[in-house]
């Protein structure tokens, strides 16, 4: 491996053994309902609390990840994962009975992407032959951490995301087939001081532009060298930011940046601005973006996770909202394109 | 046209509210505090009792009302009981509409569960 | 190029949609108006049983919080308010839903240290401001009057 600026370069790119995404009952209504794995019509997954029908939902995915893969748990490396609950616990408490070595990871919305830099990391260098990068978030839980009450009559701003049921797990190997992720170039906090909690997507977008920027510096590539440059989860209010801060350098984003925010959902199901929360990329990745780059409908892309780094407490006490993103460079081989 | 008038005053109360949520930084939250204690303020000042004059059930079931019910409580407390009435007046009054919505929240807990809203 | 926070700010605004004031505004209006006219036909039946004003008044604030916990245990509150807005925030049955809600939501921490501690989280501070402004009030009418 090697480091060019800010940017880790894979030479033995790990490859996607396989992963799979599972979600809840309003994303499986949205338009990328063909491509996921599992839609639970029951967003309680059969448990009795919202978190651990959060928990349930990411040991689904890591299932039927391992399944695809024909992977017994036993043999998988390690695990890099992580949620919105304090302490991360729909993670722990997902993973708690896997006996594999885990990693907690906290990085909002970016988790997925953070997972994916850290496991490939870990597998390039040798240290594991597998490593899987994993995360959910669940509507019902996340409100009342962060918001109100589900029963409580409150509106929401335009500029509003909506958390997203979903989880998304991705196992990487070193070798074999699969789409190779080349590329990696770890997020700076940035704080642009943006203090509402209605618009996290205004909070985030700066951290989005300028992890972009240092990964097209680092590589040398611009726009035009991928088929899709995603940032998850921005929304409406951010996507629109991210193309505006590139046009005030002459690059024109438009013609290949999308948002995870805005794939989820389609305009009819109420969303406001878009989807959010660790699932929302992750599901988007394990699903749309991987099928279709397994397809050859595109052979490179960057998967660029976006976090708020926010608590109720810091927002309570007036700090305004850091964000954080973390880029990944996927690659499918040449040949999947015939 | 009691009904109308009622309309009209609780229409106008509310309709100022979404005001201020949608154009200010004030929370829904922050909303009740200040309409609570405005309530009591206008009474105080004696503004609030013509609105109630005029709106009757518009003008006392909003919350500025239940600033309005506290402030006539104590008032009326003070009469009775003097000095004391100052402290007993406010929840004397509203007594009522709390008690209510503890006791019957924490039944409905008992009875019902947390639903999806999604 | 870099950006100040300034410059930063004009370019999110500019991308932030408003909340449609007018709408938004109008649903307050016509929710709350309907709230409080039909409070206004229970305090009429109610005096029409020949209770008294204050009897009625009590009467009425408990038979709406009843109402507001109902629909709020029905998940039917949430569903007006989404478009309603300050219309069902502002009468006392929006102040019944901001108890009712959190109690019900955090039974799954138990009753005592669930349900009993969180009802409080929204509708605590309108309680402790309205009391701490009622006594202040009091005391400078005992004072002055």
């Amino acid at each position: 491996m090697k480091k060019t600026g800010n940017t880790y370069c894979f030479q033995d790119p790990p490859r996607v053994l396989s992963y799979a995404s599972v979600v809840g009952k309003k994303e499986g209504e949205g338009p990328l309902s063909r491509d996921f794995d599992y839609i639970s019509d029951d967003n309680t997954f059969g448990e009795q609390t919202w978190e651990k029908a959060e928990s349930r939902m990411m040991s689904m995915a890591l299932e039927r990840a391992l399944s695809k893969a024909h992977l017994p748990l036993s043999q998988l490396g390690c695990i890099l994962g992580g949620d919105l609950l304090n302490q991360c616990i729909g993670t722990t408490f997902a993973l708690r009975p896997t006996n594999v070595p885990f990693l907690g990871l906290y990085g909002a919305c970016s988790t997925m992407a953070e997972g994916l830099l850290v496991a490939s990391c870990l597998v390039e260098s040798g240290f594991e032959q597998t490593a899987c990068a994993i995360t959910s978030s669940h509507f019902c839980s996340a409100e009342r951490q962060y918001r109100y009450p589900l029963e409580y009559g409150g509106q929401r701003p335009q500029t509003a995301q909506w958390t997203a049921t979903a989880s998304g797990a991705v196992v990487l190997q070193k070798g074999g087939m699969g789409v190779r992720i080349t590329h990696a170039t770890p997020g700076r906090i940035a704080d642009p001081g943006v203090t509402s909690q209605a618009n996290m997507g205004a909070a985030m977008a700066l951290s989005a532009y300028e992890t972009i920027r240092r990964f097209f510096q680092d590589t040398h590539t611009g726009p035009s060298h991928y088929d899709l440059i995603v940032t998850g989860d921005l929304g409406k209010v951010g996507h629109q930011i991210v193309i505006d801060l590139f046009q005030r350098d002459g690059i024109d984003m438009r013609p290949t940046y999308d948002d995870c925010g805005l794939l989820l959902y389609d305009g009819s199901q109420d969303v406001h601005a878009g989807g959010s929360g660790c699932g929302c990329s992750a599901a988007v990745l394990c699903s749309y973006i991987l099928k279709a780059m397994e397809q050859g409908i595109f052979r490179k892309v960057l998967f660029c996770g976006t976090g708020a780094l926010l608590s109720p407490t810091s927002c309570n006490q007036g700090q305004s909202i850091p964000g954080i993103c973390h880029l990944v460079c996927l690659e499918a081989d040449e040949k999947w394109n015939m | 046209m009691e009904y109308v008038r009622a309309f009209l005053t609780a229409g106008v109360i509310c309709a100022i509210s979404q005001v201020l949520i949608d154009r200010t930084k004030l929370t829904p939250g922050r909303i009740l505090v200040t309409f609570v204690v405005l309530g009591v303020i206008l009474t105080g000042i004696g503004l609030y009792e013509p609105v109630v004059k005029f709106g009757g059930a518009g003008a006392t079931v909003p919350l500025l009302g239940f600033g309005y019910t506290m402030a006539e409580g104590v008032k009326e407390a003070i009469a009775q009981r003097g000095f004391l009435g100052a402290f007993t007046g406010g929840l004397t009054a509203t007594a009522g509409g709390i008690a209510a919505a503890v006791v019957f929240s924490l039944i409905g807990a008992l009875i019902f569960k947390s639903r999806d809203r999604s | 190029m870099d950006i100040t926070n300034q410059e930063y700010k004009k370019l999110y605004q500019k991308a932030s949609p408003p909340s449609p004031l007018l709408k938004d505004a109008s649903l307050a209006f016509v929710t709350g108006g309907t709230i409080c006219t039909l409070a206004q036909a229970i305090r009429n039946f109610l005096l029409s049983q020949g209770l008294d004003e204050k009897t009625a008044g009590a009467s009425l604030s408990i038979i709406l919080v009843f109402l507001g916990v109902l629909l709020t245990d029905l998940a039917i509150y949430p569903k007006i308010a989404k478009f309603a807005g300050a219309g069902t925030i502002v009468p006392i049955t929006g102040f019944a839903n901001s108890i009712a809600a959190p109690a019900l939501e955090y039974k799954t921490e138990g009753l005592v240290l669930g349900t009993c501690v969180k009802m409080f989280t929204i509708a605590g501070p309108v309680l402790a401001c309205g009391l701490t402004a009622s006594v202040i009030y009091g005391l400078l009418y005992y004072i002055f009057a």
